[in-house]
């Protein structure tokens, strides 16, 4: 048996550490203003990708308040917000590559929008339609693609660092040039699985890096009733892994931490942690209603947050944008986002043999004849069971 | 209301029209009222009264030292309730879906079912209840659907219990929460609100371990649990137009489970339907099912039929199909008729 070397100091009065001499500070670059903080060197980001960043915020902002309403107008069963959240999922994933694999939980969207989902596919999966990738077989918001490298949604909370934390020892095994990116919430890190992804992520280096969004609520429970710390990343530290802080409202706070995680991550081969501050300025989801444990004073000091604006504010102080495009652009992704939604949900339900198919590689014969025996059972009912 | 098994405490004959869910929050009210060691625990409970309401006010008439929220964590949730019980208390656990029940099946089945076992009975966490919504017919999908009863009927040690209406909630509940072992309480959240009924205003309980009969007849037995009664309701109306007599069993308690009152109904009949919402292989129908020809095998005069799920995971856009409704349980019970 290998026994660890003891290399801790040695004192001689039974005093404890309280851990109160560590205050993680956080990363802030950009004021809401849209002005840099005093000595904050700027990431490199050109304005094509400031552009693309803010865009895609902007969209999923948009996507988000009208897929809202359309739950409220009864046409969908349920949806999820990011809004407050953009640039904590903007800033992180634009520091990597297509070919780093995401493992998201349920309010990262703005991911699958940053690679190339179209609104169309958005549409099929909210819907569950014939062309939806997931076969209409999951809620609405549990998205997922193998060409984006976008793992498929579960709802259950926290299962996939300690999938991540695998995913990145293959990526680790075969050489490649590649990490996961994990993301999750304050809520999520109370899960033993991501006491247990961090710890096994820590121990065999693999290249992951987890991005806790910490928004202040878990459904109704506050972060001073989720922890009795400051926030997240102390646990990073205490799993030995390298942690960072960051204003999560701050996209070039965000970026920069992201590039700098990534790099730790490829040439280093080990984790990196990195915590967003930010606020869930929406409700936790549409069966969901804040008013009844927070109010709106407190919801108004983080509207005045908000990271669209801070990133717009930036974008016309550097003569990269303008109102009018603004406005332009807004206009244009409502009227894509209204007509993608009206087709979505007048297509035709999956084929009723996708209920059976995917539980294996192949269906077994005992579920075949189920299938069968409903399928009779449906002939004989057609009215009653619309396919 | 009018059932013999009920045992009234005290002398409170004043009923009022409750739902499932206000029936299940005027039971916690009654066990934390009458009893100190009761505390209330879960995700999102406290103050906000739970995502389903079913702890309101809870915190507010009895602190928060009695009813609490807790951080994200199931095995945590449980397993300090699991120390709470064992240190003297009556925890009420909540797990906010019967989906997100399984990060904590170690400490419920290695743990919770054990525990009195294998210390020789020196130790016990007796005064645990685990409550937690199951089943589907809310467009839930995979993970807000399952019904996962016969994982937990698998483990000795362990006790489970589903209401079907809001009489049975409260009445299962309280004992459930005075009951000397271990309880798993699956409530059927589709009809949270849907069921309404006449509930006693005070405290009763109904016996653990106990069926109840809720129609006589003569044809075919047909048995089921939790929001699927409905469903054999409805079958037997269809039924009754064929000229079919069903006699109808509620289960009430799936571990232990009132075989004598299964027997009983079934060497009358000659016939057996079971229904449930989760899945055929390896569903409680088949332990039902096997104990039954054993006992009536000579009375029986078709196979045991079963109309449960399909063998698949819960699915979403064709929730529908994959449930096994009226009609489903109609022409089965037509096809063991026919026999």
């Amino acid at each position: 048996m290998k026994i660890a070397p003891n290399v801790s100091p040695v004192k001689r009065v039974p005093n404890f550490e309280d851990g109160s001499s560590l205050r993680i500070p956080s990363l802030k670059i950009l004021n809401q203003d849209g002005s840099v903080v005093a000595g904050a060197p700027l990431p490199d980001m050109s304005r094509a990708q400031a552009t693309k960043i803010y865009s895609d915020m902007l969209y999923i902002r948009l996507l988000d308040e009208r897929m809202q309403s359309a739950q409220r107008q009864g046409r969908l069963s349920f949806y999820m917000t990011c809004t407050g959240e953009e640039a904590s999922v903007a800033g992180t994933i634009a520091a990597f590559g297509a070919q780093d694999m995401v493992m998201a939980q349920y309010r990262e969207h703005l991911v699958l929008r940053y690679r190339g989902f179209t609104t169309a596919q958005f549409m099929n999966q909210l819907f569950g339609n014939l062309d939806d990738l997931g076969k209409g077989r999951q809620m609405p918001v549990h998205y997922g693609s193998r060409e984006l490298n976008i793992m498929t949604i579960s709802s259950p909370l926290a299962t996939q660092i300690p999938q991540a934390a695998g995913y990145a020892y293959g990526q680790k095994l075969k050489g490649k040039d590649a990490c996961t990116l994990c993301y999750f919430g304050e809520g999520a890190a109370s899960e033993g699985d991501f006491h247990a992804g961090l710890n096994m992520a820590a121990v065999h280096k693999t290249p992951v890096v987890f991005v806790v969004r910490n928004n202040g609520y878990a459904i109704s429970t506050p972060c001073s009733e989720q922890f009795a710390t400051d926030g997240i990343a102390p646990r990073g530290l205490g799993y030995g892994i390298k942690t960072i802080r960051v204003d999560g409202n701050d996209i070039l706070a965000v970026y920069a931490a992201s590039v700098e995680a990534r790099r730790i991550a490829i040439q280093e081969q080990r984790p990196v942690l990195i915590e967003t501050i930010s606020y869930r300025l929406g409700a936790h989801s549409t069966s969901d209603d804040p008013s009844g444990y927070r109010n709106k004073e407190e919801e108004q000091i983080w509207r005045d947050k908000d990271p669209i604006q801070r990133m717009k504010n930036w974008m016309i102080a550097q003569r990269w944008w303008d109102e009018t495009s603004d406005s332009d652009l807004q206009k244009s992704y409502r009227t894509e986002i209204l007509a993608e939604l009206k087709l979505a949900e007048q297509r035709d339900k999956p084929p009723l043999g996708d209920l059976i198919t995917d539980v294996y590689k192949s269906v077994p014969s005992r579920l075949l004849e189920q299938f069968q025996a409903l399928e009779a059972h449906i002939a004989k009912y057609p009215d009653h069971y619309s396919v | 209301m009018a059932n013999s098994t009920v045992r009234e405490i005290g002398n409170e004959p004043k009923s009022s029209k409750m739902n499932l869910l206000q029936a299940i929050n005027s039971g916690l009210d009654i066990a934390m009222a009458s009893d100190q060691r009761v505390i209330c625990l879960g995700e999102d409970i406290g103050h906000f009264g739970g995502v389903f309401r079913a702890t309101s006010n809870l915190q507010k008439k009895y602190g928060n030292q009695r009813c609490f929220n807790t951080p994200i964590t199931e095995q945590g949730i449980v397993g300090f309730a699991i120390g709470l019980a064992a240190q003297g208390s009556m925890p009420v656990a909540e797990i906010q879906f019967a989906d997100y029940i399984f990060p904590a099946f170690d400490q419920i089945v290695n743990e919770a079912a054990k525990f009195r076992y294998r210390s020789g009975g020196e130790f016990n966490c007796g005064g645990l209840t685990i409550r937690t919504p199951y089943g589907g017919g809310i467009d839930g999908g995979l993970y807000h659907s399952q019904s996962p009863e016969a994982y937990f009927c698998h483990t000795p040690g362990l006790k489970v219990v589903i209401p079907s209406n809001a009489c049975q909630a409260k009445g299962l509940l309280l004992a459930a929460i005075r009951d000397p072992d271990p309880v798993i309480f699956f409530e059927p959240k589709a009809i949270y609100r849907a069921s309404v009924g006449q509930v006693p205003e005070g405290d009763y309980e109904i016996p653990l371990g106990v069926a109840e009969v809720v129609q006589q007849g003569t044809d075919i037995t047909l048995l089921a649990w939790g929001a699927q009664m409905i469903q054999l309701m409805k079958a037997a109306e269809l039924a009754a137009v064929e000229g079919i007599s069903c006699e109808i069993i509620d289960l009430r308690s799936l571990l232990p489970w009132d075989r004598d009152c299964v027997v009983q109904s079934v060497r009358k009949t000659g016939r057996l339907l079971i229904s449930h919402e989760a899945p055929l292989t390896g569903g409680y129908a088949g332990e039902i099912a096997a104990s039954i020809q054993e006992h009536c095998f000579l009375s029986l005069e078709a196979p045991i039929s079963r109309v449960t799920g399909l063998d698949t995971p819960f699915p979403l856009i064709y929730e529908k199909h994959y449930l096994p409704d009226h009609l489903k349980i109609f022409e089965a019970i037509i096809a063991t008729r026919n026999y």
